[in-house]
């Protein structure tokens, strides 16, 4: 699905990430951990194409539209005059672009992941009167209209109760049956070694490494 | 009555009227934009970065409103993409770049226009000339005005996408997020020398920015605070123009000056998050 060809990530210039060699199977689903400081963050926006890569590439054998993204929570603008409806209806824009209208179909869509979410109650209700909890359900309900074929999340887990782990874990894990990829950073080890057959870890010290996906310096 | 009597007996406060309304309708949708981007300071630094490009048309052909209109859109664009540019290749944010280039921006306008111009040019680039607005003055900001409207229609959807959550955009594709931008910051440049002509380059930003602000006291859906920061701009300067006939008060700072009451009386009164609806 994405191939890594001596892949360093950083800012101006500057390597923060470890280079990493190898690739994403199609329909897998991998935990990107290390320590803080370590690049996590950094390698997976360069892979999600938001910054451009030190050295090395990132061959992506789809459309850049057809990848999720979802940013750490802090980077959002949460006091925004708009409704939880409405923030997943924004995962049609790639179907719908800048002038497509929203048809029934999508309409129903919005629905059912709002219920797979369990946050139909909370549809005309505003992102900062939610929990950080239930916005990143909301914020799963976008990725699940967007029909991605790799979903990369940063942190989806930060500071959230275990029932809401569960819920979006369950999420990932249809998704990663209906044959998405998916790279997911993470620093709950328990949470990875329960849910996670791959592994990816930017630590020098650390042998958790996935044969496919390896770290070859720092 | 007595309170429209000056708009129906003369035809310099019609024009100003209009011209005011022409303002309201196409300048506080944008405000709305930059203060939910949080780049309210934007507005007021690219209303000063105008000033050296209409100086340099009005040394060119004078009093002539085209000249100086292109010459601030140029001025203005100029500085938009250079701090845009050095915001994006270089460690400083944007708001530093922005102030950085607008401040030699004024610089520059004011050493120009005294270069040959009296300091009553300079009032007026400054403060503008809301009774002098004659028609071709009409045309050009109602122009302004319908374009800028059917421009937001066009970009409606990416632009709101990309003030809730720029990285999103930018992750669906290379150039939607960067044309929208622009489009954007083109538009309030359009404004600011629209205003400009009307209320001055220190004025101009007072009716994009104060009723986009207040709007936000009044309502928690964007659409309602786009419809309300038109109508409380359109109050501020029927209000502004009336105060300015009856107490000879400078038209363009009575307008803004209302605008500025209508903010307080927001912050205080608003039903959404004003201070003494708090409890």
């Amino acid at each position: 699905m994405m191939h890594f060809n001596r892949l360093q990530g950083g800012y101006q210039g500057q390597a923060v990430t470890p280079i990493v060699t190898g690739e994403l199977a199609a329909g897998s689903m991998t935990a990107l951990i290390g320590a803080n400081g370590t690049g996590k963050s950094t390698l997976l926006k360069t892979i999600a194409g938001l910054l451009p890569p030190i050295a090395g590439t990132c061959e992506l054998k789809i459309s850049p539209k057809a990848l999720g993204w979802l940013p750490q929570r802090s980077e959002l603008e949460t006091r925004f005059p708009l409704t939880v409806y409405e923030l997943v209806a924004m995962g049609c824009w790639p179907r719908c672009g800048w002038f497509g209208g929203i048809n029934r179909a999508m309409r129903q869509e919005i629905d059912a992941a709002l219920d797979a979410v369990q946050m139909r109650d909370f549809a005309d209700a505003q992102p900062s009167m939610l929990s950080g909890g239930q916005l990143q359900r909301v914020l799963f309900a976008r990725l699940m209209l967007q029909q991605s074929k790799v979903w990369l999340l940063d942190e989806p887990f930060n500071g959230i109760d275990t029932q809401t782990v569960t819920l979006l874990m369950s999420i990932l894990e249809q998704q990663q049956q209906a044959g998405t990829t998916l790279l997911v950073v993470l620093h709950d080890r328990p949470l990875v070694a329960r849910y996670f057959n791959d592994v990816l870890s930017l630590d020098d010290a650390d042998s958790a490494q996935t044969p496919l996906l390896r770290r070859v310096a720092s | 009555m007595t309170l429209i009597q000056p708009f129906i007996e003369f035809g310099f406060m019609r024009r100003a009227l209009v011209a005011c309304v022409a303002l309201a309708l196409s300048a506080t949708p944008l405000g709305v934009f930059l203060s939910l981007r949080r780049m309210s300071l934007v507005g007021d630094a690219l209303s000063h970065a105008v000033l050296p490009g209409a100086a340099i048309g009005y040394l060119v052909s004078g009093l002539s409103l085209v000249a100086m209109g292109i010459g601030g859109l140029i001025a203005g664009l100029a500085v938009a993409l250079l701090s845009g540019a050095v915001s994006r290749y270089t460690p400083l944010k944007e708001d530093a770049s922005f102030s950085g280039f607008y401040l030699g921006s004024l610089a520059l306008g004011v050493t120009l226009v005294s270069l040959r111009g009296s300091s009553v040019d300079l009032l007026h680039v400054l403060f503008g000339s809301l009774l002098a607005v004659d028609n071709a003055a009409i045309m050009l900001v109602g122009g302004i005005a319908a374009f800028t409207l059917l421009m937001l229609a066009v970009i409606f959807r990416p632009l709101v996408i990309d003030a809730f959550d720029p990285d999103f955009l930018r992750a669906q594709g290379k150039w939607s997020a960067p044309i929208v931008h622009g489009i954007f910051l083109m538009l309030v440049v359009l404004n600011l020398v629209a205003g400009f002509q009307v209320l001055g380059t220190l004025m101009s930003v007072g009716l994009m920015m104060l009723p986009a602000t207040s709007a936000r006291f009044w309502s928690r859906h964007l659409a309602c605070m786009l419809g309300i920061a038109m109508v409380l701009a359109m109050i501020a300067a029927v209000v502004g123009l009336i105060l300015s006939w009856h107490f000879s008060l400078p038209a363009g700072p009575a307008v803004v000056l209302s605008a500025a009451v209508l903010f307080l009386l927001s912050v205080l009164t608003g039903p959404c998050g004003g201070l003494l609806r708090r409890r």
